[in-house]
């Protein structure tokens, strides 16, 4: 109870209830992750149960068109899928792929970049060195070429099981150098401070100093960066599986439903496409501003 | 700004040796990228099974392999491997059977038009639009264009491609969807320049390339010109009379155009690497296309090529980039890794 009312009196929270569109772009993130989290029992229909589709609902425009029906509030796709539907089931998988990228890539480039300012020298110099070569080219080709290669180098039998693995450590691969580097920094300040010295003093092992004395102290600018990073991790996921090498069409994402969607542009069934489209943009530019702000509340030289 | 004829040449070494060093750098990225190459060909699946009928026989692939080299020590295959690269022959492609480096040709020109094309519309919009919204930092206009590039950051780029077609193409019917239109040759380049269908195709695709460019060009110039315009030589030159118009453009504009240039140097690589994204959404027939299709036929010579070609150009924006930067900018004369890579 205390803990709550420290936080309603203090900076942030009055930060937060200051900016109307902060509220609006929590509130969308928050209904957006509740959806997809909860699609089982939120969303109308349930797109992959086979029982329930029926073919002659298929192609059914949104409910306040001329041909639309009531129950399937924004159409249904060439299976007679509900649109809104597959939208929060899909949801779901990129959030957990983005989720589960941005963490994977935080993990790493935490580790890289405490050992890296830690013990310094050579090791240093070539972790850095790797970082700035990768900075060079744009992540989302870097995880395009992780995909493609791992997609080439496993069998093709076990390319639906893997492929969301598969996406998951691609894209967190592409996104580990600003961690790292972030650390990296903070860590070269905290490593001569007299609290480091004293735990080596006692002959603490320098796993141990990196990992429980250095990384609670290196971590704030971590969880800002990571906040912005989930929106752009969710934009690469979509692309790949726009392209086609992403998740398997069984699991469809996002990105998936807009490339499934995009064969029936031409035929004028744009909501296939346009909604699913329409509420990854929401989403991401939800998360986008929410990640600013945090940035800025949390970033006292700023205000 | 003028150097002493000392400084000047004793920075010249200083030149060399970073010159060097870059070199050095970007011909281990080369290698490192060209062995992940190699990897693809030698370790994934079994290169004799992919190009011997299924009934050849033991003798057959023995013979196979000693033809192709496989029998000889890893390294001597790796710097054979190299010195094909180098010269541009990358095998044969397994879907189109066709020489690689001749359908990486015949690709290029597409891209590259798109490129430079997308590439133009993010400088000439983009550095008006940037300036407008430094000049006026708040009129009603500046708030709409921040507003709108703040979307266009987070638009993906297939989506805008997807919202294109979808306005211009389906339901407005006056802009071509896919392809390049009707090309001529011009000296073994086939360019969409001289017709105006050509031209037409042209234009959906690179506003969808070009708009995230022209969104971040026009941000950085506005916070380029907020930054240049509180500066005292600019206070000073409006103190001496000169016209708004010999300020904003003479002085103003012109300091901010370093990191513009720079910026635009290394975004040139972010649009070809995007550019696969929006040949994929307009089917255009350049070389992002034949990469997507590659991978997803797992056409590996293509890959290797496309991967070797894609680094190449990468180590050379990134070495024409730094070389701009050291020379423009004296502060970085300092090894930049001693003061902390940055």
């Amino acid at each position: 109870m205390d803990a709550v009312r420290r936080f309603l009196d203090g900076d942030i929270f009055h930060s937060f209830s200051r900016s109307p569109l902060t509220i609006v772009a929590f509130v969308v993130t928050v209904v957006c992750v509740l959806s997809a989290v909860f699609a089982g029992w939120v969303a109308p229909h349930n797109p992959f149960d086979l029982k329930t589709l029926n073919l002659l609902d298929a192609f059914t425009p949104p409910a306040w068109t001329e041909r639309g029906n009531p129950a399937y509030f924004l159409g249904t796709d060439d299976q007679g899928r509900d649109v809104l539907s597959a939208i929060m089931y899909g949801s779901r998988v990129s959030l957990m792929v983005g989720f589960l990228a941005v963490m994977l890539s935080m993990v790493l480039g935490i580790a890289l970049g405490l050992v890296s300012g830690y013990v310094g020298g050579k090791v240093d110099a070539f972790i850095m060195r790797v970082a700035d070569v990768q900075l060079s080219f744009p992540a989302i080709l870097i995880a395009l070429l992780i995909d493609g290669v791992a997609r080439v180098a496993l069998p093709k039998d076990s390319h639906d099981t893997l492929a969301l693995y598969v996406l998951v450590l691609a894209i967190a691969a592409s996104g580990w150098v600003q961690y790292a580097r972030t650390v990296r920094g903070s860590t070269l300040v905290e490593r001569n401070k007299e609290y480091v010295q004293a735990a080596r003093v006692i002959g603490r092992h320098p796993v141990a100093i990196m990992f429980s004395h250095v990384l609670p102290n290196v971590l704030g600018p971590v969880l800002v960066l990571a906040t912005l990073h989930i929106a752009t991790a969710i934009i690469t996921e979509a692309t790949l599986s726009f392209l086609g090498v992403g998740v398997p069409p069984t699991q469809p994402s996002l990105g998936t439903l807009i490339r499934i969607g995009n064969d029936f542009l031409f035929s004028g069934e744009w909501w296939i496409t346009v909604f699913p489209g329409a509420w990854l943009v929401i989403m991401v530019l939800a998360m986008n501003l929410l990640g600013d702000w945090l940035r800025d509340a949390l970033n006292p030289k700023l205000r | 700004m003028h150097p002493r004829p000392f400084a000047r040449r004793e920075g010249g070494a200083l030149m060399i040796a970073f010159v060097i060093r870059r070199l050095v750098q970007g011909v281990l990225v080369m290698l490192v990228v060209g062995f992940i190459a190699f990897s693809l060909f030698n370790f994934v699946g079994d290169p004799v099974a992919l190009m011997l009928p299924p009934e050849a026989t033991q003798a057959d692939r023995q013979a196979m392999r000693e033809n192709l080299g496989l029998d000889r020590p890893f390294y001597v295959q790796f710097a054979t491997f190299v010195t094909n690269a180098v010269q541009g022959n990358f095998g044969i492609s397994l879907r189109l059977g066709r020489p690689v480096s001749a359908l990486l040709v015949e690709r290029m020109p597409a891209t590259l038009e798109l490129a430079f094309i997308a590439a133009s519309l993010a400088l000439l919009v983009g550095i008006p639009l940037g300036v407008y919204t430094g000049l006026h930092r708040n009129s009603w206009l500046s708030r709409l264009f921040l507003a709108g590039s703040l979307i266009g950051v987070s638009l993906p780029t297939f989506l805008i491609g997807i919202f294109l077609i979808l306005i211009f193409a389906v339901w407005l019917g006056v802009l071509p969807s896919f392809g390049r239109g009707d090309t001529t040759m011009v000296g073994g380049w086939s360019t969409g320049f001289l017709t105006a269908s050509g031209l037409k195709a042209l234009i959906l695709p690179s506003i969808t390339l070009g708009l995230f460019q022209l969104t971040l060009i026009m941000r950085l110039v506005r916070s380029e010109m907020l930054e240049v315009l509180r500066t005292d030589y600019i206070k000073f030159a409006r103190a001496r009379g000169l016209t708004s118009r010999a300020v904003n453009f003479g002085h103003a504009l012109k300091n901010t155009l370093v990191p513009v240039i720079t910026i635009t140097g290394l975004q040139l690589g972010a649009i070809i690497a995007f550019a696969i994204i929006t040949e994929t959404v307009f089917q255009w027939p350049g070389m992002g296309l034949l990469f997507i299709q590659a991978v997803q036929f797992a056409d590996i010579p293509v890959m290797a090529a496309y991967l070797c070609l894609i680094g190449f150009i990468f180590v050379i924006i990134n070495l024409v980039v730094d070389m701009l930067y050291y020379l423009v900018d004296p502060r970085l004369r300092v090894d930049r890794t001693a003061v902390g890579g940055h």
